[in-house]
C-alpha cells in the first residue's frame, strides 16, 4: 500500500488543488424492505449499479482497501479508468425512544474481474424534539436531527479484516425545512493513517411525492 | 455500455408492465356491481387491517391525551404527511381511504397508533415509524378529534 505523502492535515488541500468536479457516470439504486411490519430490527436490502470513471471521488461509503492515496491521481489520469460496480447492502435499522440506530454491511464488486470488497457503517440519530410544534416553524427543534456515524472498510474477499483500511467518525446533522427540502451536513474525521484527515459530506434532497402516479398516468393508468 | 442499456431496457419493461397491471386492476374494480354486499366487502378489505392490531397494542393509552397542543400539532403533521393520499379533510383521497369512516373513528387510539407504526405496505400505506412516537400519538389525537363523516353516495349527491 502506498503511504500518504506529507502530514495528515495538508492532504485535503492537496485534493482541492488537483481535482475538479466533472461528470463521472451514473448510478442506479433501489431499496427493498422484506418485512411487512415494524420490528425491533428492520432489515432493508439495498442494491446499486454504477457505471463511472475514476474521476468519481465521492466517498459515500468506504469499502475494501479504499485509502486516501487512491484519490491522489489527477482527473485526466483517472478518466481513463472505467468502473462498472454492483453494490449490495444490508441495512439494519431500529427505532426506539426517538432514536434511530442503523447498521450497514456493504459488499461491492467491480464487474471487471475484481474481488468482492466489504465495508460497514454504524450510526445513531435523534430529532432534537420528539413532539411536533403546534405552529408552523422553520427553526423548531423537531426539524433538526443530530447524530453520529462511524464507517470504514473491511478488506476484500482475499484479505478480510481491518488491515490497510480507512475508518471515519463523523457527527451528523439534518435540517428538515417545512417546504420539504432536507439539508444534511456531516464532517468526518479520519481515525487512522489510511483515512483522509477530514471529510465534509453534505447533501440537499427533496422527496418527490406522487412520482409513481405521474409515471402511471403517462402510461394511461389511473392514480 | 451494453450492460447499462440492458438495465435501462429491463427497467422500462418492468415500468410498462406495472402500469398495465395497475390499469387492469382499476378497470376490474370499475366493473364490480355497486350493491351493498360489494360495499361491505370493500369496506372490510380497506379497514380490515385495523382488526389485525394485537390486543396489547390496541389497549395502549395515548400519553398525549391531555396535551392541549396535541390536536393542533397533529393537524400540521397530517397536512405534511397524510393529506396527499387521504385528502385535506381526511375524507379519503386519490389513494387513501376515508379516515372519518366509523371503522377508523371507532377504533382505539392504540390501534391507530399500531397501524401508523406498521403501515400496510402492500396497499400503499407507508410505515411511519420514522416519525417519533410522540408525533404519531399527536396524529392519532387529531384523527380522533375529527369525528365520523360518511361519504355521500354518488347517486344521491345533489347536482348543481
Amino acid at each position: 500500500m502506498e503511504q500518504r505523502p506529507g502530514g495528515p492535515r495538508n492532504s485535503i488541500w492537496t485534493l482541492r488543488q488537483r481535482f475538479t468536479t466533472v461528470y463521472s457516470g451514473f448510478k442506479w439504486e433501489n431499496r427493498f424492505r422484506p418485512l411487512k411490519h415494524e420490528h425491533w430490527i428492520n432489515p432493508v436490502l439495498y442494491v446499486e449499479y454504477e457505471d463511472i470513471n475514476g474521476t468519481d471521488k465521492t466517498l459515500k461509503e468506504v469499502v475494501g482497501h479504499d485509502v486516501e492515496s487512491d484519490y491522489l491521481t489527477s482527473n485526466a489520469e483517472a478518466r481513463q479508468e472505467h468502473k462498472r460496480e454492483v453494490e449490495l447492502k444490508l441495512i439494519l435499522s431500529s427505532n426506539t425512544k426517538g432514536w434511530n440506530f442503523s447498521e450497514n454491511i456493504t459488499a461491492e464488486k467491480n464487474l471487471s474481474n475484481a474481488p468482492w470488497e466489504f465495508g460497514y457503517a454504524l450510526g445513531a440519530s435523534r430529532p432534537l424534539s420528539l413532539k411536533a410544534s403546534a405552529r408552523r416553524c422553520t427553526f423548531c427543534r423537531q426539524n433538526f436531527t443530530v447524530g453520529a456515524e462511524m464507517y470504514g472498510g473491511l478488506g476484500d474477499r482475499y484479505s478480510f479484516g481491518l488491515k490497510d483500511t480507512a475508518h471515519y467518525l463523523a457527527p451528523a446533522a439534518a435540517w428538515n425545512l417545512p417546504s420539504g427540502w432536507t439539508l444534511r451536513l456531516s464532517p468526518g474525521f479520519g481515525l487512522n493513517d489510511n483515512s483522509h484527515a477530514f471529510l465534509l459530506r453534505w447533501g440537499v434532497s427533496r422527496e418527490i411525492t406522487g412520482f409513481g402516479d405521474m409515471v402511471r398516468r403517462m402510461f394511461g393508468g389511473r392514480p | 455500455m451494453k450492460l447499462a442499456l440492458s438495465l435501462l431496457l429491463v427497467s422500462a419493461v418492468l415500468l410498462c408492465a406495472s402500469a398495465v397491471l395497475a390499469n387492469g386492476q382499476n378497470a376490474a374494480k370499475d366493473n364490480k356491481p355497486n350493491d351493498d354486499q360489494s360495499k361491505d366487502n370493500k369496506s372490510a378489505e380497506i379497514y380490515g387491517e385495523l382488526a389485525k392490531a394485537p390486543e396489547k397494542a390496541s389497549k395502549r393509552v395515548n400519553p398525549l391525551e391531555n396535551d392541549p397542543e396535541a390536536i393542533a400539532a397533529g393537524r400540521l403533521l397530517f397536512e405534511d404527511h397524510c393529506a396527499e393520499c387521504h385528502g385535506d379533510k381526511a375524507e379519503g383521497g386519490k389513494k387513501g381511504p376515508n379516515l372519518r369512516a366509523p371503522e377508523v373513528q371507532n377504533a382505539t387510539q392504540g390501534t391507530l397508533f399500531w397501524l401508523l407504526t406498521n403501515g400496510v405496505v402492500r396497499k400503499g400505506m407507508p410505515v411511519w415509524s420514522k416519525l417519533p412516537g410522540p408525533q404519531r400519538w399527536q396524529l392519532v389525537r387529531y384523527l380522533k378529534s375529527l369525528g365520523v363523516v360518511q361519504p355521500v353516495p354518488a347517486e344521491t349527491a345533489i347536482k348543481p
